[in-house]
């Protein structure tokens, strides 16, 4: 197998000139190369710019920049070695992880005049999150800076202490000049001081690394095949280990077990299929199998099945991450709609440090919490990316995932036998969750039973879950401390999301102050989830003050009371913007009955809910 | 698992992705090395049967030895195959410098293609190690409803994760052997005993080393007659595999303006 190895770094630190000088040294260009790249440098009026070799558009030669990723095979000493060039500028850095994300060695370029620079360490941060097995730095232009022995230490100890944190030693640093050839292939005279290898002595010196086949089985199914009527063919790859006929094995996420009867390949069936290895599976059992389950030994404990994940991501989109904002996640073969319930931290990767989200801007890096309505087979530390509207966004691994119901082993998922269409289509409308949020008195709990009765008088199976009436029953175990109040908005969000299910139009009417606690309530009825918001100043509430609450908070008796000692966060896109300073009760009442029966009749909602 | 194992486990997987992203899919067929073991592949990947068409871009000027080996695969593995007839050169654009106008002939019959037919999703043969441009590929590339291709507008693509989704009437172009070399393709050809046009071997001194169309393709001077021998030649030169191939090499920018007009 070639080793694959990436070079990455700053612009302009000569990445693209290493790897021409690299491939000319090693007699790697292919014949009447070298001529081409000095026509084309004498062209452009350049001495000899070695980076042609790999800068092949005419936009990348004519502006002397990498603008897309590309792949040159070297030669030498019997070793065939694959050089993924990658581009420095940030503008570009999708290209730059498409590049380096399945190197087996990558190597930082930092240019000895210039240090450490935004891209050195975003490149850096990179390579750790893409999990690059081995790291090596070249400090190039070594022949241009004075006392380069002190330079080229000084750079060494910076280095190390961004990319040794991580508790991964790198594999060796180098001081090079690209352009000369010192230390690349030929070992350099003008560095008389430095007794390490040169960079191609590192390169030959590593592997890449072999399949997981010493591992504990598992098996990702890509698709399902019925090519003859006969028999169901899973198709997938063996990720780790090895799986035989006659093996017992667990299907994730359903938890059911079944036995292995065939291992289909073409020409020939049969023989155990080993650690990355693309195979066919048939099984004893008439189970249930689709793409995104994991097949694992039934005697090894099985893959979670999780709907809550944590994960650092990359982010490669201009416009950032929102908490409530959906996406598609895919982890492994499966994919599933997730809801960002939560930034917890923005990471600068260009200063490598933890800033405000209001600072975060595309290039960043951010802790994520997502939740999702469906389980699905997904484990600690498994590479995953989001997309919106069909676009890779984002990139990372999950830091932690939450076994559904904390018991992933035996919990199984029971199955309605009726759909959410059949009830849909027998009811002539689809269940939803009307979420009134907004601050005491602004009216929510008056518009909400006006709803409800006009719309029960239409003939609609409605139903109000009140914030207070709720704390009555199923909440009284709760007070008011942060978690409580969580608890509690999670709570409303859950029965909302099974009486939508059910079929109704659910108007659940609480202050539910905080933006994250209505994502997640978002998130448990994904698709069917309305969020209005009842809007009124806090000095009209107050003027109403019909539960003498304001007067209370205002005298200090109640604390944390929301928008007197406590933050509402207002609702940024509302689904529908109901305003009480202005509007009578009636007008607001027929404005949430009309969008409603909208909302419920739509061909779309017809379609597109299921849980 | 060795070297083509890897390689062989990896393409299957991405025909397999672009099986399951598309309603419909068809695979060029070149009837050249690179996309006949494509086409062995493929019927590894679905269990002995290729469940789309295969598509020649035919511009009647591949050699009749072409024509002949093409004939007797497709009876002998009962493949779905038609021609996909390329308009004559006077309908492509004039500006391009003749051998890559020729070439050009190719681009139109497929965009005709894909207009008339409707594929979301065309498997291509091209390899990385081929040609400095097609290097730069990702191995799901969208298209434009035009199917042209823009270098600098890329999505990512990284672990495994492909852009599977188009707007209507775009489509995928799908490339599942840009990890393999030229040298790659031959070993595995002799391993995997994939038959192939007898004009790669040497007679008289000369062969193709790539196979195209005979009007802008010339053969190299070789006494390589088998494919050990051609694997022995491959290992030792540095002559590069399509300095046959006129069109590569008329001007510096010739084949990037073949690309991104949507050719292979």
């Amino acid at each position: 197998m070639d080793l694959r190895v990436a070079i990455t770094g700053h612009v302009d630190h000569g990445k693209s000139t290493l790897i021409g000088r690299m491939l000319y040294d090693t007699g790697s260009l292919a014949e009447g190369k070298a001529e081409e790249i000095l026509a084309s440098s004498e062209r452009r009026g350049l001495a000899v710019e070695w980076s042609f070799a790999v800068d092949a558009a005419q936009e990348e030669r004519d502006q002397a920049i990498t603008i897309e990723t590309t792949r040159v095979w070297m030669h030498y000493g019997g070793r065939r070695i694959v050089i993924i060039d990658t581009p420095g500028h940030r503008e570009f850095i999708k290209n730059m992880m498409s590049g380096a994300a399945d190197a087996d060695v990558g190597i930082l370029v930092i240019d000895a005049l210039e240090g450490i620079q935004d891209q050195t360490y975003r490149h850096a941060y990179l390579l750790r999150l893409l999990d690059v097995p081995e790291i090596v730095v070249a400090v190039n232009k070594i022949d241009a800076v004075p006392d380069a022995e002190a330079r080229f230490a000084q750079i060494s100890r910076d280095i190390r202490s961004v990319l040794e944190t991580a508790g991964k030693p790198l594999r060796a640093i180098v001081p090079l000049s690209a352009r000369d050839g010192d230390n690349v292939v030929k070992r350099s005279e003008r560095t008389a001081w430095y007794s390490g290898p040169t960079l191609i002595d590192v390169l030959v010196s590593l592997h890449p690394a072999a399949p997981l086949a010493d591992r504990a089985l598992r098996f990702d199914i890509a698709d399902v095949y019925r090519f003859n009527d006969d028999e169901r063919i899973s198709v997938g790859n063996v990720i780790a280990g090895s799986i035989a006929p006659g093996d017992r094995v667990r299907i994730s996420p359903s938890g059911a077990t079944t036995r292995v009867r065939g291992i289909k390949r073409f020409p020939e069936d049969g023989s155990p299929a080993r650690a990355g290895e693309a195979v066919g599976l048939t099984f004893d059992d008439p189970v249930f199998i689709d793409r995104g389950d994991v097949v694992t030994h039934a005697d090894q404990p099985g893959v979670a099945a999780t709907a809550a994940f944590d994960g650092v991501f990359f982010w490669l989109s201009a416009s950032p991450p929102r908490t409530g904002e959906t996406l598609q996640l895919k982890v492994g073969r499966a994919e599933v709609a997730v809801t960002i319930v939560g930034i917890d931290e923005t990471i600068d990767l260009g200063i490598l440090d933890k800033v405000a989200p209001d600072e975060s801007s595309r290039h960043s890096a951010f802790a994520l919490r997502l939740r999702a309505a469906r389980s699905v087979a997904a484990e600690a530390d498994a590479r995953c990316v989001l997309l919106r509207a069909g676009e890779v966004v984002g990139g990372g691994k999950l830091a932690h995932v939450e076994p559904a119901n904390g018991r992933a082993d035996n919990l199984v998922l029971a199955g309605h036998l009726i759909s959410s269409e059949s009830r849909a289509h027998r009811n002539g409308y689809r269940g939803l969750v009307a979420w009134f949020t907004g601050l005491p008195g602004s009216g929510k709990s008056t518009i909400a039973m006006a709803v409800e009765r006009e719309l029960f008088a239409r003939g609609y199976f409605v139903y109000v879950l009140d914030g207070d009436n709720v704390r009555s029953g199923l909440n009284r175990d709760l007070r008011f401390s942060r978690e409580d109040r969580q608890e509690n908005i999670r709570r409303v969000g859950e029965v909302a999301a099974l009486f939508a299910d059910a079929g109704a139009i659910v108007i659940a009417s609480t202050i539910s102050p905080h933006a994250s606690d209505r994502a997640a309530a978002r998130a448990a009825a994904p698709g069917a989830f309305h969020e209005i918001y009842v809007r009124a100043s806090v000095a009209t509430c107050e003027s109403r003050d019909v539960k003498g609450h304001y007067a209370k908070a205002r005298a200090g008796e109640l604390p944390d009371f929301t928008g007197v000692s406590a933050p509402y966060d207002e609702p940024e896109r509302p689904d529908l913007l109901v305003d009480t300073n202005a509007s009578p009760v009636d007008s607001s009442v027929s404005a949430v009955v009309e969008y409603l029966i909208r909302a419920a009749t739509a061909k779309e909602a017809l379609l597109s809910f299921s849980i | 698992m060795d070297s083509l194992d890897r390689l062989e486990a990896e393409t299957i997987t991405i025909l397999r992705e672009a099986y399951r992203a598309s309603t419909k899919p068809c695979m060029l067929w070149s009837i050249g090395k690179d996309s006949t073991a494509l086409l062995w592949m493929a019927r590894k990947a679905f269990l002995g049967r290729v469940p789309f068409p295969m598509v020649l871009l035919e511009t009647f000027m591949e050699l009749p030895e072409v024509y002949s080996f093409r004939d007797e695969l497709i009876e002998k593995w009962q493949l779905d195959y038609f021609a996909q007839i390329c308009p004559p050169e006077s309908e492509v654009d004039q500006t391009l410098p003749p051998a890559t106008r020729a070439a050009a002939r190719k681009t139109e019959g497929l965009r005709t293609m894909l207009r008339e037919q409707k594929f979301d999703a065309v498997m291509v043969g091209i390899r990385r190690d081929e040609q400095a441009m097609r290097a730069k590929e990702r191995v799901f590339s969208p298209r434009r409803i035009d199917g042209t291709w823009d270098v600098k507008e890329q999505p990512p693509e990284f672990w495994g994760y492909y852009t599977t989704s188009v707007p209507d009437g775009a489509h995928l172009r799908v490339h599942p052997l840009l990890s393999w070399t030229e040298l790659d393709i031959w070993e595995y050809t002799l391993r995997e005993n994939i038959p192939y046009v007898p004009l790669y071997l040497a007679r008289d001194g000369k062969r193709y080393r790539s196979l195209g169309e005979k009007n802008i393709t010339v053969p190299i001077d070789s006494n390589a007659s088998t494919i050990e021998e051609i694997i022995e030649e491959l290992r030792a030169t540095r002559v590069p595999e399509r300095a046959g191939r006129t069109m590569d090499n008329e001007s510096e920018a010739s084949f990037e303006r073949l690309r991104a007009g949507g050719y292979m």
